[in-house]
């Protein structure tokens, strides 16, 4: 039944072994061919694609971005600026994955597509260049750098600098281009994770198990309270907590925005600076950190030295909601009257789709004194944040967003919970500009809470 | 392993120009990052890019499309959302994709005479949804229902989960706006419950395949809404128990309204895939549901509980409430893609045998597997002896290919030796082309191409599909 037209073949002997990968054929190429040929474009994926939702063409879906990786590792393609752009348009929020019956590996694709994108330079402009060289590898590969970057940035907010920047309209002298995003700089709080944690904190009674906090970088600089909180939770069940005061990024940012060398190196820093310790789990709070930071395995798959090291770590990593519910996590008491209400859940795309975590969290919720869970339309839809997609697509992002704020305006909660920085910064901005009076909180934030108000006994 | 670089279609033909200039802007896709993604549909191994693609938003931009078609006797390919599992909606080199999937609009509910109106382009889960809000009911139910397209489901005359009660697609259609192969526009049907006037023309183009028109404004039949309904899965440690049961159900009159089954390994695909707690270890599992009056729905759940376990059942669960069933009829849904976990290439069959041969059939089957040292992986309808034997092969191992072909052919010898069909719900298309004269005989085949030649003489629509 084959058509003559599409069936010659050669052999795998033609083909380098695994290897190293981006090597001069290139990262689609040097991928296991079974990657690619397990999607049987059955069109599943597509009524979850918010892109191909949004435009009704298949290049803007998941089969059909897979079909244009496949034509470029048969050689059928060339990849151009087209493709550049197609991989960019792609949210990877992996709704796709969750819907496909085949389990294919879209993440995998998807970080290889776009190093292979920038690897060719195809979408190469000087500006763009010049951002991805300081964000990229300057800035979020240097922890100390970070946090100077975002003491001045809080200097700057506070001292009302950022008040009188706006309001003698000196963003005029920025470029066009960053004058559309200086009002989306998120506020940066006064105090980081290193002065709300301890390296080493103890829980009341005899600890039951030794983890790690991660802090993440964004999250450590404008939500660092959420990582307190974390500990705080972790602490009122029993754990003893390692914090380290300074963290690398864990990558997340660089493996999906084609800068792989990067996200290797970083990954090996992480492993790196816990693996002396003896930990029961590594925990994370940060579904975007989270859904990278357990595919180290697969990152560093190709590199003998850290190969097992790396399926050691992976193995390891837990997102809060997910270590909580299976060590049997306690119920805070208290009374319902002193609790947060009408609560729904937004489930951040890499907790859902990205670690098949949707369970643990409302669990979490419902435990909580006073906690009316109410659940959300379409509560695996993304709400345009994906990383930096709300700085790069922003008007595909806003659509989103938009659609997302209906959605809970059609709930009325008094909290939205979710629980990854860029959708909680997504949903307070959009929430802001709105007008409407509901809180963005993480949910361990609420559990943390309830045990803070859980009366003396 | 990879297929080496066949090489693409030349130079972008000349008239590209001339269609964009009588289309709205923005409607013609032509740059091959567009176009790749429309060269293949859900069939395996099947890929041919074509010249262009029309995103078509209204008839009279369909008529159009295919108007400048039959004018430069280009080849043209209707196509709905591309989920065909015969190659029907595959392109033809050198021609035109005609998409319809912009085409969305539901235009009317009637709730007085149980019709819906809509446009090609309306996936067929939103049909079923907007007949339920009002208070109706769409049966069929394509495994693909959640992104299928209803203009596909009727070139396709797709079937689904609930044939056995409530038959299939071509059931479920009043009326059909068409546009012909010359371009001209026909209205075929109305809401009458009776018409005799003339052939039902409308029919000729139900499972038609693209071949013979396309389809531009649907006029569909609902159903009340069964009141009650019950899920039942019961599992097997044979096939010929699951078997046994099936036929003692229909011996007793009872007309469920689906009678699924899967066998072992895709049990355990489907279950790799939901993780809804299937139990993997056992050789069969059916899927029962009964929908109607309460009163019957109990009478007819105990029946086919009772059946199955005098048929040596090893368990009989009952769905807990909606949910559960749900869960369990989107996970069986999924089987077709889920057993693509398992091997590269999942080449699936359509046989369809008189329900009293199953048993035969699926012995068959299997006996055919170990005949050609073949992984063959079978679910499907079996209340109504629509059986999907999938082979798990590799299209990149020629050696292995061969003895997939012969195994087919085997398959489909046994089929119509029983009085079945090559196909009983996905269609001929490219797929099961090579089988269909075996089938009709020579006759029948030349009937099926005088009709053909009838409608589409310069043969601009679908051509190589269906038959030669």
């Amino acid at each position: 039944m084959p058509d003559s037209a599409t069936q010659a073949r050669d052999a795998q002997a033609s083909r380098p072994g695994p290897g190293v990968t981006g090597g001069a054929r290139g990262f689609l190429h040097d991928l296991d061919y079974s990657v690619v040929q397990q999607c049987i474009h059955c069109g599943m994926c597509l009524p979850t694609c918010p892109t191909y939702d949004e435009t009704g063409l298949e290049r803007n879906s998941p089969r059909g971005r897979i079909a244009l990786m496949r034509a470029v590792a048969d050689d059928r393609m060339e990849v151009t600026r087209a493709f550049g752009e197609e991989m960019y348009y792609c949210l990877g929020c992996l709704a796709c994955t969750t819907a496909c019956p085949a389990g294919v590996n879209y993440a995998e694709l998807f970080e290889r597509a776009r190093a292979e994108v920038e690897r060719l330079g195809v979408l190469d402009h000087p500006r763009r260049r010049w951002v991805r060289r300081l964000v990229l590898g300057g800035v979020f590969t240097r922890p100390r750098l970070l946090r100077l970057l975002g003491r001045l940035l809080w200097l700057h907010q506070a001292s009302g600098g950022q008040w009188l920047f706006r309001k003698l309209r000196l963003t005029r002298l920025l470029p066009a281009w960053l004058r559309e995003l200086e009002p989306m700089t998120p506020p940066i709080r006064p105090r980081f994770s290193d002065r709300l944690i301890r390296p080493i904190e103890q829980p009341a009674g005899p600890p039951r198990r030794r983890v790690a906090v991660l802090t993440g970088c964004v999250q450590d600089l404008i939500y660092p309270e959420i990582n307190r909180d974390t500990v705080d939770v972790l602490l009122a069940n029993g754990c003893t907590v390692v914090t380290p005061p300074l963290q690398p990024c864990c990558g997340s940012l660089h493996a999906h925005n084609g800068d792989l060398a990067n996200a290797r190196g970083l990954a090996r820093a992480m492993i790196s600076l816990f693996e002396e310790e003896r930990l029961d789990a590594v925990i994370t709070n940060a579904a975007g950190c989270g859904s990278h930071l357990k595919h180290y395995d697969r990152l560093l798959a190709d590199d003998p030295e850290w190969r097992e090291r790396a399926a050691a770590w992976s193995a390891k990593v837990r997102d809060i909601s997910e270590f909580l519910v299976e060590t049997g996590f306690r119920a805070p008491r208290g009374a319902a009257a002193d609790g947060p209400g009408r609560v729904t859940y937004h489930e951040a795309c890499h907790l859902c789709h990205g670690q098949g975590i949707t369970r643990q969290p409302r669990e979490i919720l419902k435990t909580v004194p006073g906690l009316e869970l109410a659940e959300l339309a379409e509560s695996t839809w993304c709400c345009g944040s994906a990383g930096v997609y709300n700085i790069t697509q922003p008007e595909q992002a806003a659509k989103l967003l938009r659609r997302k704020l209906e959605r809970i305006a059609a709930v009325g909660p008094r909290v939205v919970a979710t629980a990854n920085p860029g959708c909680l910064l997504q949903l307070q901005n959009g929430a802001r500009a709105a007008g409407a009076a509901y809180a963005v909180v993480h949910p361990v934030s609420l559990l943390a809470a309830a045990y803070r108000a859980e009366p003396a006994d | 392993m990879k297929p080496a670089a066949p090489q693409e279609a030349g130079p972008p033909p000349d008239w590209l120009e001339e269609l964009a200039r009588r289309l709205p802007a923005g409607r013609v896709l032509t740059a091959p990052e567009d176009l790749e993604p429309y060269a293949f549909d859900g069939t395996a191994a099947l890929r041919t890019r074509p010249a262009a693609v029309v995103m078509a938003r209204t008839r009279d931009e369909v008529a159009a499309t295919v108007r400048f078609a039959a004018e430069r006797k280009i080849p043209l390919v209707g196509r709905g959302s591309g989920t065909g599992l015969s190659g029907g909606s595959v392109p033809v080199a050198g021609g035109l994709v005609l998409c319809l999937a912009r085409m969305k609009r539901i235009l009317e509910v009637d709730a007085a005479n149980l019709t819906l109106s809509c446009e090609p382009g309306v996936l067929t889960a939103e049909v079923a949804a907007a007949a339920e809000q009002a208070g109706l009911f769409y049966p069929p139910d394509p495994g693909s229902m959640k992104i299928s397209t209803i203009g596909g489901n009727v070139a396709e005359n797709s079937g689904g989960l609930r044939g056995l009660k409530y038959g299939v697609t071509r059931d479920y259609v009043l009326g059909l706006e068409v546009v012909l192969a010359d371009g001209s526009v026909v209205w075929l049907g109305n809401k009458c419950v009776k018409d005799v006037a003339g052939l039902s023309l409308k029919d000729l183009f139900i499972g038609s395949e693209g071949c013979l028109g396309i389809i531009t404004r649907l006029l569909l039949k609902l159903v009340p809404k069964p009141p009650a309904r019950r899920t039942l899965l019961a599992l097997f440690g044979s096939m010929e128990a699951a078997a046994e049961t099936v036929s003692g159900i229909i011996a007793a009159k009872i007309i469920p309204c689906t009678l699924e089954f899967l066998d072992r390994t895709t049990i355990g695909a489907v279950e790799a895939h939901a993780r809804i707690g299937l139990p993997t270890e056992v050789a069969a599992l059916v899927l029962m549901e009964t929908d109607g009056h309460p009163a019957v729905v109990e009478e007819e759940a105990e029946g086919m509980a009772t059946i199955a376990k005098a048929n040596g059942a090893l368990e009989v669960r009952v769905a807990a409430d909606e949910a559960e069933a749900l869960r369990l009829a989107t996970a069986r849904r999924s089987a077709f893609a889920a057993l693509a976990r398992i091997r590269p290439t999942t080449i699936l069959e359509d046989v369809t045998v008189p329900r009293s041969e199953l048993a035969t059939m699926v012995a068959f089957i299997q006996a055919t597997a170990e005949k050609h040292d073949l992984r063959i992986a079978t679910f499907g309808h079996l209340g109504d002896g629509n059986l999907h034997p999938t082979i798990l092969t590799d299209e990149t191992n020629a050696a292995e290919m061969e003895r997939v072909e012969a195994a087919i052919g085997d398959i489909v010898d046994e089929t119509l030796r029983l009085g079945g069909t090559i196909t009983g719900e996905h269609g001929v298309g490219l797929a099961k082309k090579p089988y269909l004269r075996s089938q009709l005989g020579e006759e029948g085949h030349a009937l099926l191409r005088r009709v053909k030649a009838a409608l589409d003489p310069d043969g601009i629509l679908n051509p190589g599909k269906v038959h030669d």
